[in-house]
């Protein structure tokens, strides 16, 4: 392949369709000209339709477009990568993550850590987990690496609070217990694909 | 043993290496790659995992037990080796836990990664699982069975090099491999399979807990996460950690460590050490070196007050006391400092080494002794310790000893007053001599008795040691087959046979034999000691002579070094010492130390009117060994480097000697200079390597010089008896093992109190406190059983320095004592 393509580097006049705009007035006559004619025709209110007939609609016909932002929000993709959210097992209501620390390793911006320890089942505890929002850059690589779809991106986008800690520790990020039910799966880099099963040789068990 | 070069070729690449030398090494010395992973370097070929497998000469062999021949053809790599191996690793991956992300061998695991190497995407065995609980085996070691491969690189290091034998295979209960697999499963893979599905790693007192030193080395070897260090267990993981190549200073065998340290948590982002490695195949640490590792003097902020007043004491000051826990370079600064304002220096263990290796040099005519342990591991099969308590004293003599009995097949005699029943396991031909305190030179009489060529030894000398020859009576057993007649019944015909027969009967004679007196003086069983030793002695080569601290705290000890003078040169024998604590060959090469400590003391890690202390309780804060870089003289007269793992916030000796006028920019600078004359070389610290080479080549700082000077010509003093102490109660000055210094005593894994230690009879008879009475002074301690320990002879500690017990001895490291309970 050529990589010539690559190597013209001067974007600016490429593949670039200019509008024609006409031509710009250029004497004070020509400007007057253009003033007064616009003001005749009333050009104005042909945009000024288009508001009133929203207006109209929102006012008559509760056909509203505006959102009332902060007390209503739209909806966004499920791919989208906000604040992360931390997955319980649908099972035990057990937190997901195992303290494996490859989110840790990934991180580009190093903004995760995490705290384990020997607990007293014998078992690997979180005992913290924090994600540092200030330096965070939501590119989405703690996700795609976790190995038990534990740590996944949410939609909450909205990041400004009294202290940057606020929404970062893992009782933060967790699902609530109460919200279980409605727990869904993140659809984004790290998800099962749809057709694992075909790409996995099983092992054979003896039970 | 001989070393000859020879040469073998290696997938078509020609190699050198030693006669006898296993292919497997031969193959790492010259870079080759050979999978394998229940070989340990320096310990005998386990063969439990066969990933080794080799062409040698187009036959199949092991690479890890095949020793190389001249001209042997060895090929690493086949269709059938590489099936063979791919089926072992599908074997080790059968019931695996899959919970890599939680184990702490996550990202370093010899598991992972040959399974990966081997390209082992699917998995065709399959086998019933077996529960295998987890279990903690001591204050220190964590086991979990589930993710033991049973490669027994544990058990091998725990007798091959440590010597405590506290590991064995025991029945893992679990399910009979299906004898299908026979026919469709390599056969290796099979064998090993069979094999592995029976056993599982269990202590071997026969209890759920190990008796053993915690040196924490099996858990180094372990190739995947299953035995661990408690205090690691889930903490941190390996990739997070940063490896600070580094030089252990606890004791004179400076072992070469990486300490890992990262952020302690989430809420204190301070440096913390989370543990200590080593490269086990090249140095083995003990539990000092792997655990007593936050010795160091964390949140000292400069107070500038505190430096102004520590000038000012020094500039008052009659004595500097040390501890020998410092580097060279601090140890050239208080030279300085002596050179200047002549105050005296004071360090009573480096003091006692100094002036038996001047009586040394003077003796035998160089300054250092002649040899290094490394080599006398490498090479010898007969060693000899006289004065040094092997268990508690110095790890790597005692691993030295324990390793040439085992893999050198070797023999060994052990003098030492405190009965130990440890070392006679090390091997079959140990011989264990409890003699009496201050005794040691008979031990080293009877050493030029045994091994001198009679030629070289003066003749004084030798009409002595005739003296001690005598011709006795011995009555022995014999068997002697004798022919008795015997009345049977046969049963069929009813008739009675006479039969003959030849029975075995036990017959006393008397012989003459000779009756070595020496060895009855030093304990030992006289009358069998002929055949014993000859015995001993069969196809050995090469003699080592491991030479202790008590030999240094001696009363005759300029009589001992001339001893040691003379069995260097008339016995064909390699001669090591032990220097008593951290640093004291360095301190003793570089300071002129004096005898006593008078008047207005600076303590520096030490007893002191000021103290500079890197405990954290002083007058002025210094940085602890792990803060601070420097160069130390290990027991291998190496001189190595050691770098800072933590952060030091506070001020360093190179402060106050640039206060005074005398400083350097840093304290590193101080490397290049320290005494030519003396055997260190002008080196930048920053010039110094670290590291080993793969086939276990030392690459660390670099060698002293030994000086050469005349020898004197004086014969060794006969005999002295009113030294030796025979009756009452006798204590030694000894530390528990994995104690050495305050350092250890501060560090949290580290669990040996401070307390009088005694055999479990004599710990009854005293009770559990008792008071101990010295010449004019005592010490009141808790009684501790140590059921390795036998005998009488109690030992008390001298780790605590401010416990001043190293004065309570005085010159030697024996002492009469009155003990009382309290």
């Amino acid at each position: 392949m050529s990589l010539e393509e690559f190597k013209d580097r001067n974007i600016g006049t490429q593949n670039y369709r200019m509008l024609d705009l006409g031509e710009s007035p250029k004497s004070g006559m020509e400007k007057f000209k253009q003033v007064v004619e616009r003001s005749v025709k009333l050009e104005l209110f042909t945009g000024l339709k288009v508001t009133f007939r929203e207006m109209y609609k929102a006012l008559f016909k509760k056909n509203m477009h505006t959102v009332k932002y902060p007390f209503e929000k739209m909806p966004i993709a499920p791919r989208y990568r906000a604040i992360h959210q931390m997955k319980r097992l649908l099972e035990s209501g057990h937190y997901r993550c195992i303290g494996c620390g490859l989110c840790e390793k990934i991180c580009i911006a190093n903004c995760i850590r995490i705290d384990t320890r020997y607990d007293e089942n014998q078992r690997k505890e979180v005992s913290e987990y924090t994600i540092n929002f200030g330096r965070c850059i939501f590119c989405g690589y703690c996700a795609e690496v976790c190995p038990e779809l534990a740590i996944v991106h949410g939609g909450r986008y909205e990041t400004s609070s009294e202290q940057r800690a606020s929404f970062s520790t893992l009782e933060d990020m967790l699902t609530p217990l109460e919200q279980l039910a409605e727990q869904s799966e993140f659809p984004g880099f790290g998800a099962i694909s749809p057709n694992a099963d075909e790409n996995v040789k099983k092992t054979p068990l003896a039970y | 043993m001989s070393r000859n070069e020879i040469t073998i070729t290696i997938d078509g690449v020609e190699c050198r290496t030693y006669e006898g030398e296993y292919v497997l090494n031969a193959a790492r010395a010259n870079g080759i790659f050979i999978p394998a992973i229940c070989y340990l370097t320096r310990c005998s070929p386990t063969l439990a995992c066969r990933l080794c497998l080799v062409e040698a000469d187009g036959k199949r062999a092991y690479a890890c037990n095949t020793k190389a021949k001249d001209g042997m053809q060895i090929v690493t790599q086949s269709e059938e080796i590489m099936e063979e191996r791919r089926a072992i690793m599908e074997v080790y991956d059968v019931n695996h836990p899959l919970q890599c992300g939680v184990c702490d061998q996550h990202g370093e695991c010899e598991l992972q990664n040959y399974t990966l190497e081997l390209e082992v995407d699917s998995q065709r065995f399959a086998i019933a699982d077996t529960k295998r609980e987890t279990k903690n085996w001591s204050s220190v070691l964590h086991y979990d069975a589930g993710l033991c491969i049973v490669c027994e690189r544990c058990v091998t290091v725990c007798k091959d090099m440590i010597g405590d034998s506290a590991l064995k295979t025991g029945p893992r209960g679990g399910a009979a491999v299906d004898k299908s697999y026979k026919q469709s499963a390599p056969k290796d893979a099979y064998a090993m399979w069979n094999k592995l599905q029976k056993s599982i790693i269990v202590p071997s007192n026969g209890t759920e807990y190990t008796n053993c030193s915690d040196c924490g080395e099996c858990t180094a070897v372990c190739p995947v996460g299953a035995l661990t260090e408690r205090d690691f267990v889930y903490k941190a993981n390996p990739w997070e950690l940063r490896e600070v190549p580094a030089t252990c200073t606890h004791c004179s065998s400076g072992c070469q460590i990486f300490y890992e340290t990262r952020f302690d948590s989430i809420d204190n982002t301070e440096e913390k050490i989370f543990r200590v490695k080593n490269e086990w195949n090249y140095v083995s640490l003990c539990g000092a070196g792997r655990f007593a590792y936050d010795f160091e003097n964390r949140d000292v902020k400069r107070d500038a007050t505190a430096l102004k007043a520590a000038v000012e004491a020094i500039k008052g000051a009659d004595t500097i006391r040390f501890g020998s826990m410092v580097s060279n370079e601090e140890a050239l600064m208080l030279q300085r400092l002596k050179e200047k304002f002549g105050m005296k220096l004071y360090n009573p263990e480096a003091r006692a080494f100094q002036k038996f290796l001047d009586a040394y040099a003077h003796a035998s005519g160089h300054s250092l002794y002649p040899n290094d342990f490394r080599e006398i591991m490498r090479e010898c099969d007969f060693v000899i310790s006289v004065g040094s308590k092997l268990r508690n004293d110095n790890p790597n003599a005692r691993y030295v000893f324990n390793n040439i009995q085992k893999i050198n097949k070797g023999a060994g005699f052990y003098f030492h007053p405190v009965g130990d029943r440890l070392v006679p396991t090390f091997g079959r031909s140990v011989e264990c001599f409890e003699h009496r305190p201050g005794d040691e030179e008979a031990a080293l009489y009877l050493i030029l008795d045994l091994f001198a060529d009679r030629k070289k030894l003066p003749k004084g000398v030798l009409n002595y040691l005739d003296t001690f020859h005598e011709k006795r009576k011995k009555t022995v057993k014999e068997k002697v087959m004798k022919e008795v007649v015997e009345k049977l019944l046969d049963k069929e015909t009813g008739e009675e046979k006479e039969v003959k027969k030849k029975v075995p009967q036990m017959v006393e004679k008397e012989i003459e034999y000779e009756h070595n007196l020496l060895v009855e003086r030093l304990g030992g069983d006289a009358e069998n000691f002929d055949e014993i030793f000859a015995k001993m002695m069969k196809k050995k080569e090469s003699f080592a002579l491991i030479a202790g601290e008590d030999l240094f705290f001696h009363p005759h000890y300029e009589n001992i070094a001339k001893l040691i003078a003379l069995i260097e040169k008339s016995c064909s024998m390699k001669v090591v010492m032990t220097p008593p604590k951290s640093n004291s060959l360095g301190v003793a090469l570089i300071c002129e130390l004096d005898d006593e400590c008078e008047g207005y003391t600076i303590g520096y890690n030490a007893p002191g009117d000021f103290r500079l202390s890197a405990l954290g309780d002083g007058d002025l804060d210094m940085p602890a060994m792990n803060q601070q870089e420097g160069t130390f003289v290990t027991m291998n007269k190496q001189v190595v480097p050691t770098n800072a793992a933590l952060e030091y916030g506070g001020y360093e000796l190179n402060d106050i000697m640039n206060e005074l006028g005398m400083g350097r920019e840093l304290t590193i600078e101080w490397t290049q200079e320290l005494p030519v004359e003396k055997g260190f070389q002008c080196v930048k610290f920053d010039e110094m390597p670290n590291y080993y080479l793969n086939d276990g080549t030392e690459k660390r700082g670099y060698r002293l010089a030994t000086i050469k000077r005349r020898a004197s010509r004086s014969n060794p003093k006969k005999l002295d008896d009113s030294i030796v102490i025979s009756e009452g109660d006798i204590a030694y000055r000894c530390n528990p093992p994995r104690q050495f210094s305050d350092f250890t005593d501060k560090a949290h894994q580290i669990f040996e109190k401070f307390a009088l230690r005694a055999s479990p009879e004599r710990a009854q008879e005293l009770g559990e406190r008792v008071e101990v009475l010295f010449d004019g002074a005592s010490i009141v301690l808790d009684v501790e059983a140590d059921d390795r320990m036998s005998g009488d002879i109690v030992e008390i500690p001298d780790f605590k320095s401010g416990e001043d017990v190293i004065s309570l001895f005085g010159e030697s490291r024996y002492s009469k004592v009155t003990i009382k309970r309290v």
